[in-house]
């Protein structure tokens, strides 16, 4: 795995960032001005009403949705466009109907030219740790939601990317392996110091995983609130669960979220 | 592995399979249609741990789900058979116009080294005018999805070349071409290019923007995403539109020999016509026929092996027509 980058600058910029989509029905403002500076080696979570342009935000640091205005940065360099120093978890699986779990995971190192036996040995490292082992020829139908899910997430960590977009990866996941994921999560983000932007509707996730919550409103999507997270960085899943500073942010989130769909 | 899947096939299998409880999925080469029963199995549901997947189907157990495939055409044409040998036999049509299965049979028997070396005639350029249409129809399908140029500038004259009757142009190409083998094959590259270039741009176009959005992340270049995504994505369009070129690429051929030969089956349709020859006449349309089904499976196989994981092959379903 590669080392953290250098603790300098940011690592994502956003500013004044406002998306318009324009179909032949409706114009639709997703964004609206949102600013956020995310410095290397952060663990930012998103949460907001569906619809708020969570998505959104993360193509645009993507560089696969084109801002209407505003500027966005990714490792100090301005996005242009597509962007390869990242690893991408759509908020569906994505993946190939044609190849097994693990085919799907090399894709990565195919379309990267990456070394062959290298990309294989972590692939399998990967598998072993998600719990996808015995899966490894299964193809997408024959796989859970949730399977597909760890599939897609293993492929986005396949060749160690410094910056990590994940939109609503563990959604379709039950309550115990997503704990579980939560957790290995967090130790690979620990291990590697990678900047982790990860978009959830699951309170306790933003709040287990973030060093910083970010708080959007219902559509069009501005930031209406960033909490810092004031827990250890290493964390453990049960004594974060009983932590009272846990709960306290918990309950703000929630209060904040819900008069913001309120007011809406 | 479903109770509902062991009839015929599986009550032959069983004997032979020791631990019968196996996966009767088709498997990637099994051969061609396995009838409507394509058994639900094919989603294995594993235990969660250990597993891995099911074992290929033996080679019994494919000729068993080959032999199930073929019991119910083989019941359709034999009744056909008999409904036509009742017909002919008892005179309800003249015999003149209508022969009986036994006289066409005896015509194919004594003529068949004449009638082989027609069928083999025609069935040449039936093959090299699918494949080139094929070629020529992939390359052109590749062009229009990728560029709106090449879409503009293309489209218009592919579907002129589709619009306009080949029957009437058959004799323009006999003139330029000569009575060879050339204008035969330009006919049927010409009738069976159209369906492989419409079922093409439709594959192609029909891959999941987010498959691209990914490729652009790993960043891959044009001819990676073409090759690992876009490509094989589209196979089963492309397979669809195959299949059903293959079967017009017959007709392109006889079309092309009816206007101006000296061999083939077409050739020999029109002399047959002109004798009053029913039996040979009948010969001959069950041998075109043949050629056509022939062509049709050999591609459907050449479907069973290449995308063994898409749907439409998955839930048993044959004879996808485009
Ligand atoms: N390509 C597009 N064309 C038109 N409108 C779009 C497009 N992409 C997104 N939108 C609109 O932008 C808004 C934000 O979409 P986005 O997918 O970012 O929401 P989200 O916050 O991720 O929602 P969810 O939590 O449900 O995933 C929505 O109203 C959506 O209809
Ligand atoms: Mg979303």
């Amino acid at each position: 795995m590669t080392a953290a980058p250098a603790a300098t600058g940011t690592a994502i910029g956003m500013s004044g960032l406002t998306v318009r989509f324009t179909t032949r029905r409706s114009q639709t403002t997703a964004l609206d001005d949102v600013s956020l500076d995310i410095e290397p080696g952060e663990f930012v979570t998103i949460v907001g009403p569906s619809g708020c342009g969570k998505s959104t935000l993360l193509k645009i640091v993507a560089g696969l949705v084109k801002p209407t205005s505003g500027d966005v940065s990714l490792l100090e360099r301005p996005v242009r466009g597509p962007q390869k120093e990242i690893g991408f978890v759509f908020q569906k699986a994505a993946l190939l109907e044609w190849r097994g779990a693990r085919a799907n995971i090399l894709l990565q190192a195919e379309m990267r030219g990456m070394d062959r036996a290298q990309a294989a040995r972590r692939a399998d490292e990967l598998i072993e740790m998600t719990g996808l082992t015995g899966f490894e020829k299964a193809l997408p139908h024959e796989l859970s939601g949730g399977m597909q899910q760890r599939v897609a997430l293993c492929r986005a960590l396949l060749h160690s990317p410094p910056v990590l977009l994940m939109d609503e990866p563990f959604g379709a996941l039950d309550a115990l392996t997503r704990e579980q994921m939560n957790a290995e999560l967090h130790r690979i983000w620990r291990e590697t110091g990678t900047t982790v932007v990860l978009v959830t509707h699951s309170i306790a996730e933003a709040v287990f995983l973030g060093t910083r919550v970010v708080v959007m409103s219902p559509r069009p999507g501005r930031i209406i609130r960033t909490f810092p997270v004031e827990l250890p960085a290493h964390r453990d899943y049960a004594q974060v669960m009983s932590d009272p500073r846990f709960d306290r942010l918990a309950t703000d989130l929630r209060g904040l979220l819900g008069s913001a769909a309120a007011n809406h | 592995m479903t109770e509902n899947s062991l009839d015929t096939a599986g009550r032959q299998a069983a004997a032979d399979q020791a631990g019968g409880a196996r996966a009767t999925a088709a498997g990637p080469g099994g051969v061609g249609a396995d009838g409507r029963d394509g058994t639900p199995s094919s989603t294995v549901v594993k235990p969660p741990t250990g597993g891995g997947r099911p074992p290929r189907p033996t080679l019994g157990r494919r000729a068993v789900t080959f032999a199930d495939s073929l019991w119910r055409p083989a019941l359709v044409l034999a009744v056909f058979f008999a409904a036509w040998w009742f017909v002919a036999a008892r005179e309800y049509v003249p015999n003149y116009l209508v022969p009986t299965p036994g006289q066409v049979w005896e015509t194919m028997t004594t003529q068949w080294s004449e009638l082989a070396r027609h069928t083999v005639v025609t069935l040449y350029e039936t093959v090299l005018g699918f494949v080139l249409a094929a070629a020529l129809g992939l390359v052109t399908a590749v062009a229009i999805a990728y560029s709106r140029t090449l879409d503009k500038a293309l489209y218009p004259i592919v579907l002129f070349a589709q619009v306009i009757p080949k029957i009437a142009i058959a004799p323009l190409l006999v003139v330029w071409f000569g009575l060879g083998l050339t204008p035969k094959i330009i006919l049927a590259v010409l009738i069976a290019f159209f369906p492989v270039v419409i079922s093409g741009v439709a594959g192609l176009r029909s891959t999941d923007p987010e498959l691209l959005d990914l490729a652009a992340t790993m960043g891959a270049g044009p001819w990676r995403t073409f090759r690992k995504i876009r490509f094989p994505n589209a196979l089963p369009h492309l397979m669809a539109g195959l299949k059903v070129a293959v079967t017009l690429a017959v007709v392109g051929a006889v079309v092309g020999e009816f206007v101006g030969a000296s061999e083939g089956l077409g050739y020999v349709l029109l002399l047959a016509n002109g004798n009053l020859d029913a039996p040979l006449l009948f010969a001959d349309l069950i041998l075109m026929s043949a050629i056509g089904i022939v062509l049709f499976v050999l591609v459907e196989i050449a479907e069973a092996l290449l995308i063994p994981w898409h749907a439409s092959r998955r839930a048993g379903v044959s004879l996808t027509t485009s």
